[in-house]
């Protein structure tokens, strides 16, 4: 018999379980859902978007003039452009338009589209307008330097001979982007060159276009119908989810497609799991030590090279990120023209403590900046203890990343570790930032890694702005080669490991793969079989 | 004329209070350790975008001019613009806090309606196996990190007996389905006349809301059973009982309407708190709330985002202070 409490207890149970019954179906098969925590993105405007989720997103949306080859980043290749001339005098370069091709409004792409882009870019002059204006270009004369030369063909000139490569890769950023005009300047307020609505909106010619994006919650992209390639899912769904395990239970469930930010022991899982299939591809991004070089004992050269001899390079990759880190001791990362495989470090604490005592140093103690979070706390750990070995007390100061960056560009850091993501596709972006330092006062316009640890190389400084004008590509990469060489024996840095991303993504998913850039991470031809 | 007197000072305590709270939260904003132009034009920019965009921040203005801009702003309800979102503060807490206070009410009816239950059986069955069971059930509440429920509770619920629906506010095929008249998504669905939405959206609601109503609960239950105890040893309810009235209008009646006043006052706050966002519980259930926006811009020096939702928080905590302060006074005769 039923008593008074037990119907009264199913009357406010049957709810429950009646919203529950039907239980919740898998995503629907024209549509990718990709969780991953995207509150990094602060803009999806190509000029002003610098993120990682935000390049990805922009990436997807828009073309550039060129891009690199993705199945050999080495090479470049049209994307908006047929065709390009290099001027004789290296000067210019004319590039000639695909005819043919249209914005996702059903416009066709023109030069004067392509112009009217990149000008914005230099224009509005935000975080990643530094990529297009080191060719000489300024809000004032930019009209000038890049010009429509036909309505298809346009001129990009440069003020100074620079590597056609070096240029080319420039061009392949995202802020090298083309962009409707007419959209554009039809949603422009005050003067903003459309940048308030380009934050939210998009105007490109890419497989997608932007349907929505409401920070910290989601951004949907809805296929582009008159993007040549043929885009095959007809929505994108980014679910911006932070937990780790929140992503895994989700793709187990069928709620997502892909999880992007699982944790190296949930990878492990997911790699022996047939229901799931796995895309990894190293990232452009460096993790490093540095030693500022106002701590009178980090200047003394032997001491530096110590403290390299003195880290487990590949006990530290092998016990806390095997796989979402590779051991990485050059500053090009691997994947990029001129990288070199060499590993000239190892850990050898005798050695280390010679160093040390060559340079008349037996112990000292120091204090070492990073990153609360993990990896970068538990590597922190692992070089304290490696550091020990040596005599070298070090008491770490774990903070949050912008409060470490905040301290590192004042440099009122001793060391710290951090890591560092290439800008372009060319060596010269990560060449500039390790070894060039110009001008070492507190005022200095460029303040590179090798600025903040006030570290200056007046031969390597040289070396970096003569390789980024050779315009041979093979001399080019022997340089940057022998840079790096130099690079291990002289700099206050100890480059550490290079990241791998990892995406894994239920098994009737194909047609997609990470890339090396998140520009270039490209769902067009992901497809539910 | 004594409530009068009373009602303007109450009145004057509010707009010295939020000062009070602008104040404090933008000294610290200001002073904390992370540059704020960082997080608009990131760690790559050259040194004259930087100073570009200190220079439109205001930042090269001291402090007390800084100070005095942002209250000119606030006066005419201009709370900025967030970095991190690109929209308005104000349109960033229109779309954030309603998805909190969804929350934080399904959470509070949850906690109140199995709280104060629990806690008046643990005092009338104080010692025995009832208020033993009770007190671990609450002490659970109170020591199991929330993380580790709300991850156990969608391993169980979500991923195992598959009766709750994943993270989030919704089902991606309802995205955008109904206007967002209020943010409510409960309520945008019922204006929409959308039953599917409606039922995903309650569905989406239950879980969070009952593993943040678990903690409310455990502290409720305590505190109702407190004092209930105490009523229960008063010498009003030995007459009651003395006079032969039924054990459940004693506890009831006259016990428990005496304990009700404290225990508005404990709800409200209660109430409040989760109103100022349950970070750990938005985060594992992928609710975009207030504590979540209020975490990120914090994190990224986002301070206009931080300013005015920690003005929202504030004046929310003063409101239901309030209400509990005008309840007491309706319910207990004896406050003037």
């Amino acid at each position: 018999m039923l008593s008074r409490r037990a119907l009264m207890f199913t009357a406010t149970a049957t709810p429950f379980f009646s919203l529950a019954g039907e239980g919740w179906a898998d995503t629907p098969k024209d549509m990718i859902v990709i969780g991953k925590a995207i509150d990094d993105i602060i803009s999806l405007d190509p000029a002003e978007a610098f993120e990682f989720s935000g390049g990805e997103v922009t990436g997807n949306c828009y073309e550039r003039l060129v891009v690199p080859n993705p199945a050999n980043p080495d090479e470049i290749k049209g994307e908006l452009a047929e065709s390009w001339t290099i001027a004789p005098d290296g000067l210019s370069i004319t590039f000639v338009l695909r005819a043919g091709r249209k914005f996702a409004s059903g416009n066709p792409v023109t030069a004067e589209d392509a112009v009217f882009s990149l000008v914005r870019t230099i224009k509005l002059n935000k975080a990643p307008a530094f990529i297009l204006n080191q060719f000489g270009a300024t809000k004032d004369n930019v009209e000038t330097m890049i010009v429509a030369t036909g309505p298809l063909s346009l001129k990009f000139a440069i003020a100074e001979k620079f590597a056609p490569t070096f240029v080319l890769y420039c061009l392949s950023a995202n802020c090298g982007s083309v962009v409707e005009k007419a959209l554009v300047l039809k949603n422009e307020v005050n003067g903003d060159l459309g940048n308030g609505w380009m934050k939210t909106n998009s105007a490109g010619t890419g497989p997608f276009s932007v349907r929505s994006w409401k920070a910290s919650e989601s951004v949907v992209l809805d296929a582009n119908p008159h993007s040549p390639l043929k885009t095959k899912p007809k929505r994108v769904f980014y679910k911006h989810i932070i937990d780790p395990s929140a992503q895994q239970l989700q793709l187990q469930q069928g709620d997502i497609d892909i999880a992007r930010d699982l944790l190296p022991d949930q990878l492990k899982a997911a790699q022996g799991n047939p229901a799931f299939k796995l895309s990894s591809s190293p990232r452009s991004y460096i993790m490093y030590l540095c030693m500022n070089q106002n701590v009178p004992v980090l200047a003394k050269p032997g001491v530096r090279q110590a403290i390299k001899w003195a880290i487990d390079y590949n006990g530290i990759q092998k016990n806390i990120v095997p796989t979402t880190y590779a051991v990485q001791q050059s500053f090009v990362p691997a994947g990029v023209m001129g990288a070199i495989a060499d590993q000239p470090f190892s850990k050898d604490s005798a050695k280390a403590k010679a160093m040390m005592a060559a340079e008349g140093v037996s112990g000292f103690e120091i204090t070492i900046d990073h990153y609360n979070g993990q990896p970068g706390s538990d590597i922190a750990q692992a070089i304290q203890a490696n550091l020990a070995e040596i005599g070298i007390k070090a008491t770490l100061m774990a903070a949050e990343q912008r409060q470490v960056i905040t301290r590192y560009r004042a440099r009122q850091h001793q060391m710290a570790i951090l890591s560092w993501g290439i800008d372009y596709m060319d060596p010269h972006s990560n060449a500039e930032t390790f070894c060039v330092n110009v001008d070492n006062t507190d005022t200095a316009r460029s303040k590179t890694l090798s600025w903040r640890n006030s570290w200056q190389d007046a031969d390597l400084t040289q070396r970096a702005l003569a390789a980024v004008k050779e315009p041979d590509s093979a001399v080019r990469a022997t340089m940057y080669a022998a840079m790096q060489r130099d690079h291990h024996q002289r700099s206050p840095f100890a480059l550490l490991l290079q990241s791998t991303e990892w995406a894994v993504m239920r098994k009737n998913l194909d047609g997609f793969k990470l890339a090396p850039l998140s520009a270039r991470t490209m769902f067009d031809q992901a497809v539910k079989v | 004329m004594k409530r009068l007197k009373a009602l303007a000072a109450t009145a004057a305590s509010v707009p010295i209070t939020l000062f009070g709270l602008v104040l404090v939260t933008f000294l610290i904003g200001r002073v904390m350790p992370i540059d704020p132009v960082l997080a608009i034009v990131g760690d790559r920019a050259p040194a004259d975008v930087v100073a570009a965009v200190r220079l439109e921040l205001g930042l090269d203005e001291p402090l007390y001019v800084q100070f005095w801009i942002y209250l000119g702003k606030l006066a005419i309800g201009d709370l900025g613009r967030s970095v991190m979102t690109s929209h308005t503060v104000w349109e960033d807490i229109k779309r954030f806090f309603p998805a909190t206070m969804e929350l934080a009410t399904v959470a509070i009816l949850f906690a109140s309606c199995i709280g104060v239950p629990l806690g008046v059986l643990a005092a009338v069955r104080q010692g025995t196996k009832v208020d033993h069971t009770i007190r671990v059930v609450c002490l659970a509440g109170h020591s199991l990190p929330i993380f580790v429920l709300a991850l156990l509770s969608l391993l169980v619920f979500y991923a195992t007996l598959h009766w709750a629906p994943g993270p989030g506010r919704q089902d991606i095929m309802f995205d955008e389905q109904v206007p967002a008249v209020t943010n409510f998504l409960t309520v945008d669905a019922l204006l929409a006349r959308d039953w599917d939405v409606l039922r995903d959206a309650v569905a989406h609601l239950i879980q969070p809301a009952a593993v943040l109503a678990y903690f409310a609960m455990a502290f409720i239950a305590r505190m109702t059973r407190a004092f209930m105890l105490d009523a229960l040893a008063g010498e009003y309810v030995i007459t009651a009982r003395a006079k032969g009235l039924s054990a459940a209008r004693v506890i009831w009646k006259h016990a428990f309407g005496n304990i009700a006043v404290r225990l508005i006052t404990i709800m409200a706050l209660t109430y409040a708190g989760l109103l100022e966002g349950a970070v750990v519980t938005e985060t594992v259930f992928s609710w975009p709330g207030l504590g979540q926006y209020l975490t990120v811009s914090l994190l990224n020096a986002d301070m206009n985002a931080v300013l005015g939702a920690t003005l929202v928080v504030g004046v929310t905590y003063l409101a239901f202070n309030m209400l509990a302060d005008l309840l007491y006074k309706l319910l207990d005769p004896r406050v003037s």
